[in-house]
């Protein structure tokens, strides 16, 4: 049921960001007509949503709460400057000191929602790249960083297991 | 104050752009398919980023620098997604990786060098 | 000072382009079409601001859900053949 409900709150909210129609009042017959339209494409959306059984923790993560944005995303921008700017002076280079290697790390964890976040962290920061996910090993494809992917993902898995523990 | 937004404002257009040409430059240069997408994530999170910053302190608080930042959490959302999409049915497609290990690399080095020198 | 900035995304767009052109495998073209499509969506963006006309957003947004979807669409039909109508998944 909350999830039912945050995925409709979320939904209402893009509605209304996205169109602009904020305002309460309005002397106009169409503006309310445009406001119930959106209400009922919410509705219709919700019920497409129920109909493919995929209201769940998956399409509305609302156990995680608003920490994603307050701990894990600032830090997960820094590390992806950190290794844009890596990788950037890896291609200005005038030979590419290439170290091109498949590295296998485990994911810790239990939950798939955070396995994909954890698979998506990797993928995001470029220089390592997931590319297959068997049970809870990952294969990384790493481009030059002389073993520092390692300790990269590892960071990440510890952090990706604090954000899903005491949901 | 506002000429310092604009400075900031520059600043990160200027970034973003290098980092999308550095980007191009590198999908073009690398030698194959899997370090390519290593270039192409640089464009997809980095350069992304900064232009997009760079036009959310044009923007100010707006409801276009909501929806700008909404594009962004999108694009930053969907392009791992895709990028691992590719790489796994790259894979499953049976095309392997060039690896380079430690003790072949420096092999490999060598004859670059002694190539490179004969030339 | 937009000037610099689609004169870049565009840049990077040719680079794209150029690799699509050369690209030895499927992929490698599979990979420049992804960017063009991110490019795309960021010169729209920059495009609105040049211009001042804030609608454009809404078009930026959507190329990038067509994006996205058409990637994905692609890389399934490339890997199982089919959209998945008799695919590996069972229709319940």
């Amino acid at each position: 049921m909350k999830y039912t409900i945050s995925l409709s709150l979320a939904m209402a909210g893009s509605w209304l960001i996205w169109s602009g129609h904020f305002q309460i009042w309005d002397d106009h017959f169409h503006h309310y007509f445009i406001l119930v339209l959106g209400l009922l494409s919410c509705l219709f959306c919700i019920w497409l949503a129920a109909r493919m059984k995929i209201v769940d923790d998956e399409s509305a993560p609302v156990q995680l709460g608003l920490r994603p944005f307050t701990t894990y995303f600032p830090w997960l921008m820094k590390e992806i400057v950190i290794s844009n700017i890596k990788v950037a002076k890896i291609i200005l280079s005038p030979r590419l000191k290439l170290q091109r290697r498949m590295i296998t790390v485990t994911a810790h964890p239990k939950t798939e929602l955070g396995r994909v976040i954890l698979a998506n962290s990797i993928t995001a920061t470029p220089g390592t790249i997931s590319v297959q996910m068997e049970d809870d090993k990952i294969q990384i494809h790493a481009l030059s960083f002389e073993g520092a992917e390692e300790e990269l993902s590892g960071d990440m898995d510890r952090r990706v297991c604090k954000l899903e523990k005491n949901q | 104050m506002s000429i310092a937004i604009e400075i900031l404002s520059w600043i990160f257009l200027v970034l973003g752009s290098l980092f999308s040409i550095i980007g191009g430059i590198g999908i073009v240069r690398l030698p194959e398919f899997f370090s390519r997408m290593h270039a192409g994530g640089v464009t997809d999170t980095l350069g992304a980023t900064f232009l997009v910053v760079g036009l959310l302190f044009q923007a100010g608080f707006t409801l276009v620098a909501v929806k700008l930042s909404m594009i962004l959490l999108f694009l930053l959302i969907t392009s791992p997604t895709s990028c691992h999409a590719l790489a796994k049915s790259a894979i499953s497609e049976g095309l392997k990786p060039a690896l380079d290990n430690a003790d072949h690399a420096s092999k490999t080095k060598a004859a670059d060098r002694d190539l490179s020198e004969g030339a | 000072m937009f000037v610099v900035a689609s004169l870049s995304i565009l840049i990077t767009m040719a680079l794209a382009l150029i690799r699509a052109m050369m690209g030895p495998t499927v992929f490698d073209r599979v990979l420049a079409l992804n960017m063009f499509g991110t490019k795309t969506v960021l010169f729209i963006c920059v495009y609105c601001f040049a211009s001042g006309r804030t609608d454009f957003l809404d078009l930026a947004l959507l190329y990038s859900l067509m994006n996205f979807i058409g990637m994905v669409a692609l890389l399934r039909f490339s890997q199982i053949g089919s959209f998945g109508d008799n695919g590996q998944e069972a229709r319940p």
